[in-house]
C-alpha cells in the first residue's frame, strides 16, 4: 500500500515577492523551494514508510520547475516521483488541479493515504485538498497535527485535528486524505547521499491524455481566471516613536493615541 | 437560478462572527443578482443561531437539526449542502473562510463541478462578471480574479475583510427544515472526543486586537505580561514562529506564513523583529504597534507607533495605563 504526498515548488519564504511594471510576479533571485507546508507532509510520509513498511510516492502538477520540489522529496526519502503536466493545463483553477491530482492518484494505484501540506503558499489556498478528496470519494481530515493510530491492514486512521475552538480527535477509514500542520513532526532535510540519488532520478511526466482526464484539468475549463496581480497598498505614513521621560509616560502616551484612534 | 445561500459556521450552538461577515458579502451580491438571501444552518440545538441569522439580515433560514450534524464532519455536511443547493438552485453559495467554511465550500464546489472564488477580501458583480481579490504568495501580493455570473458559483470570504451588519433584533422570517442525506452508519468519520483549548480566550482570526510575542519575550514566562495586556484590551494572544518553535507557546497562536493570517484593527508586536514571513501573516492589520528594544527592527518601519525599550517594564506599564483608561 502507498502513501502519496502532493507538492509543488514555491518561491523561498524569505523572498521579497513583487509585481513588476509588466504586471508579472517576481521574486528576484530567490530560490524555488518545496512548498513550506510540504516539508511536514513529506516527513510524515517518510516516517510512515519507516514505521509501517508502506511505499511512498510524491506528485506535482505543473511545468518542469516543479521537478525541484519532487527531487527534494526524493532526497528526503520518498521513493517514487511523478509530474503531471501538458500545455493545456496552463491556467487551470483549483478544480482542474484537483482533477489532475485525483487522476494521478488513481494511476499510481493502491494508495491508502494522501498527505497534503496545510496549504499552498503561492496560491494561498487549501481548497484543492477537499476537492481532491471529493473527486476520489475519500474522507478528508484537515488540519491534522498528530496521527494517533494508523492501521493500513485494517484500513483505519485516528488523528488529532486543530480547529478554531480546540482539539478534535477523529477516526476514519482508509483510503483517506489528510492535511497536516507544522506541529505534526520535526521536518527532515535532505542529506548528501539523498541529494545525489535524487539528482539522478528521471521523473515521468503524465499528460491529461495519460490520465484520461479529457479537458477536466485544462485551463480552458477553468471557471475562475486570474486577470492580474497587484502589489499590496503601501502602508501610509511613517512610524511615530512614542517618547517619554519614564516608562509610565511612554505607556500613557501610547494608550492616549490608541484611544484617539478609537482602537481601544 | 436565483438567490444567495450563506452557510453559517457555528460551534456547539454559537455562531462564529465570520458568518455574519459572510452575510454582509452575500447581501451585496444578492442586491445585484436578485433573489433572497438564505442562511443555511446545520447542527444540533441551533435555534438560537437560526434566530440570530435573521437578525443579521437573512431573509430565510434553511435549517437541519440532527444528531449526525452535532459536530462538523465534511461528509454529512457536504452531502446535505449539495442537496440544499440542488433544491434551491442559487446563484451563489458563500461562507466565511473559517476552517470549516473553507472545507465545506471547497468540497461542495467540487461535487457541483462549479467554480470557487476562494478566500476573497473583496467581491463585486460587474455586469455579468464577478470580480474578486484574493491575496497570494503568502499574502505578499494581491491577485484579481474573475468569473462569469451565468452559473452557480461558490465563494469563501476572508476573516474581517467584510463588515458584519448591525443586528436588528426585530427581524425574523420563514424557517425551512431539511433532513440529512447520510445516516450515521454511512459516515466514515467519527468524532472520538473534543478538547477545548484556551476556553474563554479570543479566537485569533476573529480578534479585533492581538498582542503578539516573539524572540524578545525570552521564554514561556515572558508571555505572562503579554497575556495580561491582551486580557486588559479584550484581545487575543499571538506569537512569532521563533516563540512557537522554542516551545514557549502552542502552535495555535502562531501568526505568519506557517501560522495564521490575521487582520485585526490593532496588532501589538512585542519583541518581534518582523521577518518577511511574520509580516505575511499580519501586515494587513489596520494599526500596528511595535514594542521593541531595537529601533532598527523591520517591524518598527511597518508600525504606526513604536515604543523602544525593555518590554518587561513597558508591558506592565501599558497594561496599567489601559486599565486606568478603561476604568478597570
Amino acid at each position: 500500500m502507498r502513501v502519496v504526498v502532493v507538492t509543488r515548488s514555491t518561491p523561498d519564504t524569505a523572498a521579497k515577492v513583487q509585481v513588476g511594471a509588466d504586471g508579472k510576479v517576481s521574486w528576484g533571485d530567490a530560490q524555488m523551494v518545496i512548498n513550506p507546508w510540504d516539508e511536514y507532509s513529506v516527513t510524515e510520509a517518510v516516517i510512515l514508510k519507516e514505521n509501517q513498511g508502506v511505499q511512498t510516492a510524491i506528485v506535482a502538477v505543473g511545468p518542469e520547475v516543479h521537478n525541484d520540489s519532487l527531487k527534494q522529496g526524493l532526497a528526503i526519502g520518498m521513493e517514487e516521483a511523478f509530474r503531471v503536466w501538458d500545455d493545456s493545463m496552463e491556467g487551470q483553477d483549483s478544480l482542474g488541479y484537483s482533477a489532475a491530482v485525483a487522476g494521478a492518484i488513481q494511476k499510481i494505484g493502491d494508495v491508502g493515504l494522501l498527505i497534503m501540506g496545510k496549504e499552498l503558499v503561492d496560491t494561498v489556498s487549501d481548497a484543492h485538498i477537499f476537492q481532491i478528496g471529493r473527486k476520489l470519494g475519500w474522507p478528508v481530515l484537515g488540519s491534522v497535527f498528530k496521527i494517533v493510530e494508523i492501521d493500513f491492514n485494517a484500513r483505519t486512521i485516528k488523528v488529532e485535528r486543530l480547529v478554531e475552538e480546540g482539539k478534535q480527535i477523529v477516526s476514519s477509514t482508509l483510503p483517506a486524505v489528510i492535511s497536516v500542520l507544522k506541529d505534526i513532526n520535526e521536518p527532515r532535510y535532505p542529506n548528501f547521499i539523498g541529494i545525489r540519488k535524487a539528482s539522478k532520478a528521471v521523473i515521468p511526466v503524465w499528460s491529461s491524455a495519460d490520465l484520461g482526464l479529457g479537458d477536466s484539468a485544462s485551463g480552458k475549463a477553468a471557471g475562475v481566471r486570474v486577470t492580474g496581480y497587484r502589489n499590496l497598498p503601501a502602508r501610509t505614513g511613517s512610524v511615530e516613536i512614542i517618547d517619554g521621560a519614564t516608562v509610565q509616560e511612554k505607556a500613557e502616551k501610547l494608550v492616549a493615541k490608541l484611544v484617539e484612534e478609537k482602537l481601544i | 437560478m436565483s438567490g444567495v445561500l450563506v452557510w453559517i459556521d457555528q460551534f456547539k450552538g454559537r455562531a462564529l462572527p465570520i458568518s455574519w461577515e459572510a452575510i454582509a458579502a452575500g447581501r451585496s451580491l444578492a442586491e445585484r443578482l436578485g433573489g433572497p438571501l438564505s442562511a443555511v444552518v446545520f447542527g444540533q440545538g441551533i435555534d438560537a443561531v437560526a434566530a440570530e441569522a435573521f437578525q443579521y439580515g437573512a431573509d430565510r433560514v434553511i435549517k437541519s437539526d440532527d444528531a449526525t450534524l452535532a459536530d462538523f464532519r465534511l461528509e454529512p455536511y457536504a452531502a446535505l449542502l449539495d442537496k440544499v443547493i440542488a433544491g434551491e438552485n442559487p446563484s451563489v453559495v458563500i461562507a466565511g473562510a473559517s476552517t470549516r467554511g473553507r472545507e465545506l465550500v471547497a468540497a461542495s464546489a467540487a461535487d457541483a463541478g462549479a467554480p470557487l472564488l476562494d478566500d476573497v477580501t473583496e467581491i463585486v458583480v460587474d455586469g455579468s462578471t464577478y470580480r474578486a481579490v484574493h491575496p497570494v504568495y503568502a499574502g505578499k501580493v494581491l491577485s484579481d480574479v474573475s468569473a462569469a455570473t451565468d452559473d452557480l458559483h461558490f465563494v469563501t470570504a476572508r476573516n474581517r475583510a467584510f463588515t458584519a451588519p448591525e443586528p436588528q433584533p426585530a427581524r425574523s422570517g420563514e424557517v425551512i427544515r431539511v433532513t440529512p442525506v447520510l445516516s450515521e452508519d454511512q459516515i466514515a468519520t467519527k468524532v472520538v472526543r473534543f478538547e477545548e483549548t484556551g476556553r474563554g480566550t479570543v479566537n485569533l482570526s476573529d480578534a479585533r486586537i492581538i498582542v503578539s510575542g516573539g524572540r524578545g519575550v525570552g521564554g514561556p514566562d515572558g508571555f505572562a505580561p503579554i497575556r495580561d495586556l491582551a486580557v486588559a484590551l479584550g484581545g487575543a494572544v499571538g506569537a512569532s514562529r521563533v516563540a512557537v518553535d522554542n516551545g514557549w507557546i502552542p502552535y495555535a497562536h502562531q501568526v505568519g506564513q506557517t501560522g495564521k493570517t490575521v487582520s485585526p484593527d490593532l496588532y501589538i508586536a512585542v519583541g518581534i523583529s518582523g521577518s518577511v514571513q511574520h509580516q505575511a501573516g499580519m501586515r494587513t492589520s489596520k494599526v500596528i504597534v511595535a514594542v521593541n528594544k531595537d529601533a532598527e527592527a523591520p517591524i518598527v518601519k511597518l508600525a504606526r507607533y513604536a515604543v523602544i525599550g525593555d518590554l518587561f517594564t513597558l508591558l506592565p506599564a501599558l497594561t496599567g495605563a489601559v486599565k486606568a483608561r478603561l476604568g478597570k
